[in-house]
């Protein structure tokens, strides 16, 4: 086994060292009766020609061609800069930075991070990520849970907040918590009159998409209006991050706590995971926030280093009182998005971003021109929902394309909407061919 | 170790201290117990009209590798709160005894003192837990 | 063995290392590594339809720079972090092992990296296939009936864990019970889990072997307990060998057992846990089976359930029709869904990859170097530092700074000056039951030459110890910078660059 450096003779002196002659016993603190008494009807070994080739077949099943499709991961351009820094083995084969002195790296990666995301977000205090944008959405009612110290135990949510959030957050306020659902108008924004009447002295957030779910670009001043005229926290949750780039960050609008998924910069699709939670704040939660955190200090000599802080927060210190359960983050998705939005840049950031909303824009007009109406009149970014005929999916497939999401099963009272999304990696060649197969 | 149990105070076995200054007591935390926590980072105080009971947590002291709750030692009312604490936690490591004081209490009834330790008892028992 | 083929390290461990300043430190305003299509459509301006307070244009102090300024400024800090490719990581309970180079390769490859998660299942027929034949095998390397692969970490799985045993005793009892068993050298996660869904975490102290007794379990055990959470080896490496009279004590009263699955290295193709009792387990997939740490995640944290809890897994599961697969949503008493999406599906890759190239006996022999490699460590420490446990232990070993008392020299302070002897830290100060623990988990793929090299640098720190504390206390001197203020850091956080950032680098 070519990851296993011992020889026979190594293995032999080894042994004879701790003083038993077979490495067989050296498992005998393991009663007999509780050993496995055959082999792993696991397959034989294979070599790395063999290996690669199986790996190659299983993954040229999936289509080649960049599909329309978001709904909480969107293919997007991963620069080869990005992904040759990420094999740099200092940074993918590092543990989680406990012992600074020797994790400067990852540190600083992650305090450029942070601040990414407080200046994406409008907003004074991100941690260092978490597992999606969904958990980060439970985290952020959590977390409102607990600053409202036991006055409230409900949380009010968006129906127009993606489905797979509002699922994760029924399974993480299962216990002890009522989740009310509100529903949205013709434009495709929350309600606003349905949410006053939701919103209670018991709430303690309110929970909307930014872009919703349905690619509509929701009124978060108005949200966090109705939301703070009963002392609850409003909590936006954006699945697209690069949306960004163009919309007012959230924190600006009076959003309290902003969410969401980032793998939009630096990362994969990679068939919705790992994915990149982020969570941002007001600086006045602070002892609240969950997750991991990475803060500058000096070391002996003065100078400049980093370290994660505010750990008394986390489970391995406060086990049952800690502020989550949470005890990783996902270093090196942030990693990527942090490279990412550093290759971008001010300007770049804000261009793809303009490519991505133009392009969508282009083939909104062309598809409703096409027979393809827009459901809702709310406006949007980079995706969006259509009308489209029963067998869409299959005419889009039949054209060499992929995508486009049914949203029947998530929302039985919109049967015929179609969601699609539109990135740099959509030309007007493919757009022409998509509104071709739609015709 | 002398100088580290003051006379004049009573203790608590959560070493917490407490002085009467005329009618009323003020609560801190002792040498000893900020020694144990080592550098501390953060304390978190009831509001001043908040009611504290006898054993029960009145508030939260942090250092950077531990968090301990604080025990009242005798039930009150909350008069004064230490604000310099919030932003110089590190004065509980440098005079846990003086201008490290935590909390000013108007006790509700003062016979709960006679349960606590003298400072005779107190350092056997810090001794003990060495 | 030599020790000249372990060269010591220079100050800092590579030709040069930089201090590197802030990306946001660097920019220069007109800069740009970014590479942009041309829209190739109408240059439609978004204030057509956007309400222009939503709107916004570039923002304020997002740097600027260059593609080739980036790429400098990342491997300059990257130049900066230990990793398991530069060297050795005895970190007990994380299980710092190779992470095979084919893994990468695979995990990029565009079929699986650029599988969208809502494509229609006949688009999606090579990664369900993969994430069937992982479940299968996780099932069948811990002995149990079913598995899902939805939870991102090791707490996640737990989490997941705790949910279907509480939704099993809803659904049979009527009641999610109130109580929950955990010993005391359990991993702070499991009290964490425990609580956030409701349930009274109830510490069972160990023996002075740091075993679990069945008479401990029996008196704590009655109707009202939903689970005992177990982690086998302990995070002590001390395989508890009652498992099965405790299990049985457990079940007798309608409880179920936890396997936390962190040491499963130590086991493989030896013991199953399923075998043993235990009826819920979390794999990680990050120490088990070689997927890269990342600096602090991505993990994932598989679940296997024994057959009577197949029900409440999280849903979807990938099922087999015929030659078919597809994700089953239709599971009426699953626990739900606990993250977006399917899983990280990016380390099912290389977990998969490293199983199958592994097989049935290398998985085997994986356990057994891992437990050779720690035994043959705590062979070599074992004169000059005091073991906290004396029975024998499987694939890692806790040490104290016991035998330094006298020399004021802690746990920390070896730690540190390990760093300066080119090694990572084990784990320290846990287990907490562990006064002053190093935990040191050396793993299957480290050479003899690297444990004897350890092992050297060992003996050298705990001879300074003696003579020269004051120094042993200076440590680390190598890296790129000192011991850092942490007490600081806490005091007053600075958590991200803003313009008045000031601090001297």
């Amino acid at each position: 086994m070519r990851y296993h450096p011992h020889t026979p003779e190594e293995i032999r002196e080894m042994l004879e060292k701790i003083g038993v002659s077979r490495i067989e016993a050296l498992f005998a603190p393991i009663p007999e009766r509780c050993r496995l008494d055959r082999p792993l009807a696991v397959p034989e070994a294979l070599d790395e020609r063999s290996l690669m080739e199986h790996l190659e077949e299983l993954a040229a099943k999936q289509p080649k061609v960049p599909p329309f499709l978001g709904g909480g991961a969107y293919p997007h351009h991963v620069p080869p800069a990005v992904d040759q820094l990420l094999l740099r083995s200092e940074l993918y084969t590092a543990y989680t930075p406990y012992q600074p002195e020797v994790s400067q790296g990852t540190l600083q990666i992650t305090f450029e991070f942070q601040t990414y995301v407080t200046l994406l977000t409008g907003l004074e205090l991100a941690n260092a990520s978490m597992y999606d944008g969904a958990t980060a959405a439970a985290e952020a009612a959590l977390m409102a849970v607990r600053l409202s110290r036991g006055r409230c135990t409900k949380v009010v949510v968006s129906r127009a907040l993606h489905p797979e959030y509002r699922d994760v957050l029924q399974t993480y306020l299962a216990v002890g918590f009522e989740v009310v659902e509100v529903g949205f108008g013709p434009d495709g924004r929350t309600d606003l009159e349905a949410l006053r009447g939701a919103v209670d002295e018991k709430t303690a957030a309110v929970l909307v998409g930014y872009p919703n779910f349905f690619g509509v670009i929701e009124d978060l001043r108005a949200l966090a209006q109705v939301a703070h005229d009963k002392g609850a926290l409003l909590v936006s949750c954006t699945t697209e991050a690069l949306a960004l780039g163009l919309l007012q960050g959230p924190g600006a609008l009076g959003a309290d706590i902003a969410v969401g998924e980032m793998q939009s910069f630096g990362n994969g699709l990679n068939f919705g995971g790992p994915g990149l939670g982020f969570f941002a704040t007001r600086e006045a939660y602070l002892r609240q926030l969950p997750g991991r955190i990475c803060g500058a200090t000096v070391d002996r000599s003065g100078r400049r280093g980093f370290v994660l802080t505010l750990s008394t927060r986390e489970q391995h210190i406060r086990r049952e009182r800690a502020t989550s359960n949470i005890c990783t983050n996902h270093g090196l998705n942030a990693a990527a998005a942090t490279i990412h939005l550093s290759l971008l840049g001010r300007e770049g950031l804000h261009a793809l971003a303009l490519v991505n909303y133009r392009r969508a824009r282009y083939a909104r007009e062309r598809l409703a021109e096409a027979g393809c109406k827009p459901l809702f009149s709310g406006p949007v970014f980079n995706e969006f929902v259509v009308r489209a005929p029963k067998d869409a999916p299959e005419r889009i497939r039949k054209a060499g394309l992929a995508g486009g999401l049914q949203l029947e099963c998530y929302y039985p009272e919109l049967p015929d909407g179609l969601l699609l999304c539109v990135t740099e990696l959509h030309d007007r060649k493919r757009i022409d061919a998509l509104v071709q197969a739609l015709a | 170790m002398a100088q580290t149990v003051p006379q004049d105070l009573k203790y608590t076995k959560d070493h917490e201290w407490v002085r009467r200054e005329g009618d009323e007591l003020v609560i801190g935390i002792t040498f000893f117990a900020q020694e144990q926590l080592g550098d501390v980072v953060y304390v978190e105080l009831p509001e001043v009209g908040a009611e504290v009971q006898a054993g029960q947590p009145f508030g939260v002291v942090e250092s950077t590798k531990a968090v301990s709750e604080l025990f009242a030692p005798a039930s009150g009312k909350v008069v004064a709160r230490n604000d310099e604490l919030v932003d110089a936690p590190e004065k509980v490591n440098q005079d846990p005894y003086g201008v490290a004081w935590m909390i000013r209490i108007a006790p509700s009834n003062l016979a709960e003192l006679d349960a606590l330790l003298d400072a005779a008892a107190y350092q056997k028992y810090v001794e003990e837990q060495q | 063995m030599s020790q000249e083929f372990f060269p010591n390290t220079s100050p800092g461990t590579r030709g040069l290392v930089y201090r590197e300043p802030l990306i946001f430190e660097r920019s220069v305003p007109g800069r740009s590594g970014a590479s942009l299509p041309s829209a190739g459509v109408p240059e439609t301006d978004p204030a057509d339809e956007i309400p222009a307070e939503l709107l916004r244009g570039p923002i304020e102090h997002f740097p600027s720079n260059s593609e080739n300024e980036v790429v400098r400024h990342y491997v300059r800090l990257s130049q900066t972090n230990h990793s398991i490719d530069t060297g050795f990581y005895p970190l007990g309970s994380c299980t710092m092992k190779y992470n095979p180079k084919v893994n990468e390769w695979a995990a990029r490859l565009p079929g699986f990296a650029n599988a969208h998660p809502y494509l229609p299942p006949e688009q999606l027929q090579g990664v369900l296939e993969l994430m069937w034949n992982l479940q299968n095998l996780l099932s069948e390397i811990g002995g149990f009936a079913a598995t899902s692969l939805q939870p991102a970490a090791g707490a996640h799985g737990e989490l997941a864990g705790l949910m279907i045993i509480r939704a099993y005793h809803l659904d049979r009892h009527g009641t999610p019970r109130k109580k929950v068993l955990i010993p005391d050298s359990a991993h702070g996660t499991n009290p964490a889990s425990a609580a956030l869904l409701g349930y009274q975490a109830v510490e069972l102290p160990s023996n002075e072997k740091g075993m679990l007794e069945p008479e401990v379990v029996a008196r704590a055990m009655d109707e009202d307990v939903a689970a005992l959470m177990v982690t086998n080896p302990n995070t002590l490496g001390i395989f508890e060998t009652h498992i099965k009279e405790i299990a049985e004590i457990v079940h007798a009263k309608g409880g179920l057992v936890y396997g936390d699955g962190a040491n499963m290295n130590a086991i493989l193709g030896v013991a199953r846990p399923g075998d043993l009792g235990i009826d819920v387990m979390h794999y990680n997939l990050h120490k088990t089976f070689s997927t890269p740490h990342g600096g602090g995640g991505p993990g994932a944290g598989p679940v296997s359930v024994a057959a009577a809890l197949e029900p409440y897994l999280p849903r979807p599961v990938v099922v087999k029709e015929g030659d078919a697969f597809r994700l089953d949503f239709d599971r009426p008493k699953s626990i739900g869904k606990l993250r977006t999406f399917w899983g990280n599906f990016g380390m099912m890759v290389r977990a998969y990859t490293y199983i199958l190239e592994l097989g049935r006996e290398g998985l085997r022999r994986t356990a057994e170097l891992a437990v050779l490699n720690a035994q043959y460590l705590r062979k070599l420490l074992e004169a000059d530092w005091h073991v906290a446990y004396e029975n024998p232990s499987l694939h890692e070993v806790i040490f104290t700074d016991r035998n330094l008392k006298e020399t004021g020299v802690t746990t920390m302070d070896v730690a540190k000056a390990l760093i300066d002897h080119g090694f990572h830290p084990p784990t320290v100060y846990f287990p907490l039951v562990v006064s002053g623990a190093l935990m040191i988990e050396p793993t299957e793929t480290e050479s003899k030459e690297t444990l004897e090299a350890f092992a050297a640098a060992m003996k050298a720190i705990y001879e300074r110890a003696k003579t020269d504390p004051e120094g042993l206390k200076r440590a680390p001197e190598k890296p790129v910078v000192e011991r850092l203020d942490e007490a600081r850091a806490a005091r007053k956080p600075v958590l991200r660059w803003t313009p008045d950032f000031e601090i001297p680098f």
